[in-house]
């Protein structure tokens, strides 16, 4: 711990490998022309999902990876951000980009009250907590008249395009860019959070609590912290997905499936790792997509199906996920110098 | 009259609690024996339920004399489980095996609905029917002998753990693995009985329950987490705090739906759930 401490020290942010910097911005560049060499809408939806669910994966990341505390329940927060946008516009008009904020705050406060109390607790005993608190979400926003209760809302369609109500009628394209760069966004600041003395803190947290008290760290804070961060980064998804797909009911945004998936992604992809939820996204999404349209229609659930196996695979054959399959030395370049 | 809605209430929630505590039983011996937390517990009791409808449909037994076949098929399950899943990830890190026995939950639940479709069902005309009328209070008979057994069961598995040498041994390799396996224990042998008698439990409590309850894919989903509950309730590991935390769990689900409202029954346990692992985490029979 204390020489990976010295190294995040020694070695300021930028100053990374030229290689990895190129080959970042270069995908980076590739990403934003890719829409224009003449994707079609299935594709277009298809790099959409695979943004929304690397972020949403990233968000489980930073609590479970980070901290190490394993919510069941992350669903939640996606459900306060859908909810958050759509009732405001609803109800007052307010755009949805003034209403993204409204969400995460209030999922960043659910995240403080759920966490001051639970976050005592620890192994399966959050893990169940959480679990029945993502059904507790559905439970109440299903009862609930003010929100629409059990048949949700419907945000009102623009006539046309609309940047201030961010609805897309012609083209997916816009809605691409959008994700793209919340998804940006939040790799680079979670990247950063990695590489930051927070990061360096949770992760003490996680790998020996009593070492890291020893060394004042306030463990329970971290955790709280860490919980709310990750609330409020799954929240604007939630926000964006209802922008979306304009209809939202409490059994799609606070579906026990969304704190399934962002769950297998980032064990897939490599949990505790940065690029962990975006390889597991980028292989899995498609996965998904592709057995809904050529099984989905036998009306079994053939893609659950493949989660619950890829799952269990990964659980047995390779605990740290797809990126413990590439070589260290590429991941931990200055280790070896 | 409104003291025999109150006394029906009781006595409804007193036969749910007894089923409930079974399920839990079978939850709580696999969690205290490997500290691992089955969350397929709820699709094992779906399997355990349409092991009895098929074997209703297809050959014409009866649930109540399909009984010894489901629990003989829930306790192979449970050998297979542990066999082809869990026994590799003994030593994995908690996250690993919380995410492990989640995809075998999914898995399981899928390929149901794959086979089955999601439809409901139930037994047609099974051979317990009809209802019981003591004073001013209903009693369905499939209800009152589905908990009737369950209690048995519970006592029976009781016995077994604390009496018989298996038992016992089981328990050895609860407190403590190494020190069982040194003194002749294999505790591999123990973990797969433990998923057999686990499961076997669920076996019991679906099959009967098989006789009243409609039988469909995500049926477990909520007895599972009403057996978390339970184990939370009743204390780590603490097989006889089943018993009263399953009895306060179908107590306060059918007094809070008739006393407050029905809507939020889920709640009310769950709220339960989150006062107890807060403020008594041993919780409110265990022995730690």
């Amino acid at each position: 711990m204390s020489e990976k401490l010295l190294i995040a020290k020694s070695e300021p942010l930028w100053n990374t490998d030229k290689k990895i910097i190129s080959l970042i911005s270069g995908l980076v560049i590739l990403l934003f022309a890719l829409p224009h060499f003449g994707l079609n809408s299935f594709y277009l939806h298809l790099m959409i999902m695979i943004f929304m669910h690397a972020v949403m994966a990233q968000s489980w990341n930073v609590i479970a990876g980070f901290s190490g505390q394993i919510s069941l329940g992350h669903g939640a927060f996606f459900g306060i951000g859908a909810y958050a946008t759509s009732f405001f516009y609803v109800q007052y008009g307010v755009s949805p980009w003034i209403s993204i904020f409204f969400g995460m705050i209030f999922s960043g406060i659910s995240a403080v009250l759920i966490g001051i109390p639970m976050l005592r607790l620890s192994g399966h005993y959050f893990a169940i907590a959480t679990l029945l608190i993502g059904i507790s979400f559905q439970v109440v926003f299903q009862r609930w008249d003010l929100v629409g209760a059990a048949s949700g809302l419907w945000v009102p369609m623009t006539s046309g395009d609309s940047w201030l109500a961010l609805q897309f009628h012609t083209s997916k394209m816009p809605y691409y860019y959008v994700f793209l760069v919340f998804f940006l966004i939040t790799f680079y600041l979670v990247w950063i959070l990695s590489r930051s003395k927070l990061g360096f803190r949770l992760r003490a947290v996680r790998d020996d609590p009593q070492a890291a008290l020893s060394l004042c760290i306030n463990v329970s804070n971290y955790k709280i912290i860490a919980y709310v961060i990750s609330a409020m980064i799954m929240a604007p998804m939630g926000s964006l997905f209802a922008q979306y797909i304009l209809i939202i009911d409490p059994d799609r945004v606070f579906n026990i499936e969304i704190s399934i998936i962002v769950l297998l992604i980032t064990v897939l992809g490599g949990i505790g790792n940065v690029w962990g939820p975006l390889i597991g996204a980028a292989i899995l999404i498609p996965i998904s997509e592709y057995s809904r349209i050529y099984l989905g229609g036998t009306g079994g659930a053939v893609d659950l199906i493949l989660y619950g196996l890829i799952l269990m695979l990964i659980c047995v054959f390779r605990p740290d996920g797809l990126i413990s399959l590439v070589p260290k030395n590429i991941l931990e370049r200055k280790k070896q110098r | 009259m409104t003291s025999d809605i109150i006394l029906q209430a009781i006595v409804t929630g007193l036969m749910m609690g007894l089923i409930y505590a079974l399920i839990a039983a079978g939850l709580s011996l696999i969690f205290g024996l490997m500290d691992i937390v089955n969350f397929a517990h709820g699709e094992h009791l779906m399997l355990s339920m349409f092991s009895s409808f098929w074997l209703w449909s297809l050959f014409g037994i009866d649930p109540i004399f399909s009984i010894p076949i489901t629990i003989l098929l829930m306790a192979i399950c449970g050998i297979l489980t542990h066999y082809f899943l869990i026994r590799y990830i003994l030593k994995a890190k908690m996250l690993i095996q919380i995410c492990a026995t989640f995809g075998l939950s999914i898995f399981i639940r899928s390929i149901a609905q794959l086979l089955w479709t999601p439809d409901f069902r139930n037994v047609d005309k099974p051979l317990l029917e009809g209802r019981l009328e003591i004073g001013p209070v209903f009693i369905g008979q499939p209800q009152l002998i589905a908990s009737l057994v369950c209690l048995l069961a519970f006592f029976g598995l009781y016995l077994f753990v604390t009496k018989t040498e298996t038992g016992l041994a089981l328990q050895a390799t609860a407190q403590d693995r190494h020190a069982a396996e040194v003194l002749g224990i294999p505790s591999n042998k123990m973990f797969a009985i433990g998923w057999a008698i686990g499961l076997g439990c669920v076996g019991i409590a679906g099959g009967m329950m098989a006789n009243y309850f409609f039988i469909f894919t995500d049926v477990g989903i909520n007895f599972a987490l009403f057996a978390f509950v339970a184990v939370a309730l009743g204390g780590f590991g603490s097989i006889i705090g089943c018993l009263y935390a399953g009895i306060i769990i179908g107590l306060v689900e059918s007094l809070g739906g008739l006393l407050i409202d029905p809507s939020f029954k889920l709640l009310y346990v769950f709220a339960i759930y989150l006062l107890v692992v807060i403020y008594k985490p041993q919780g409110l029979f265990g022995r730690y």
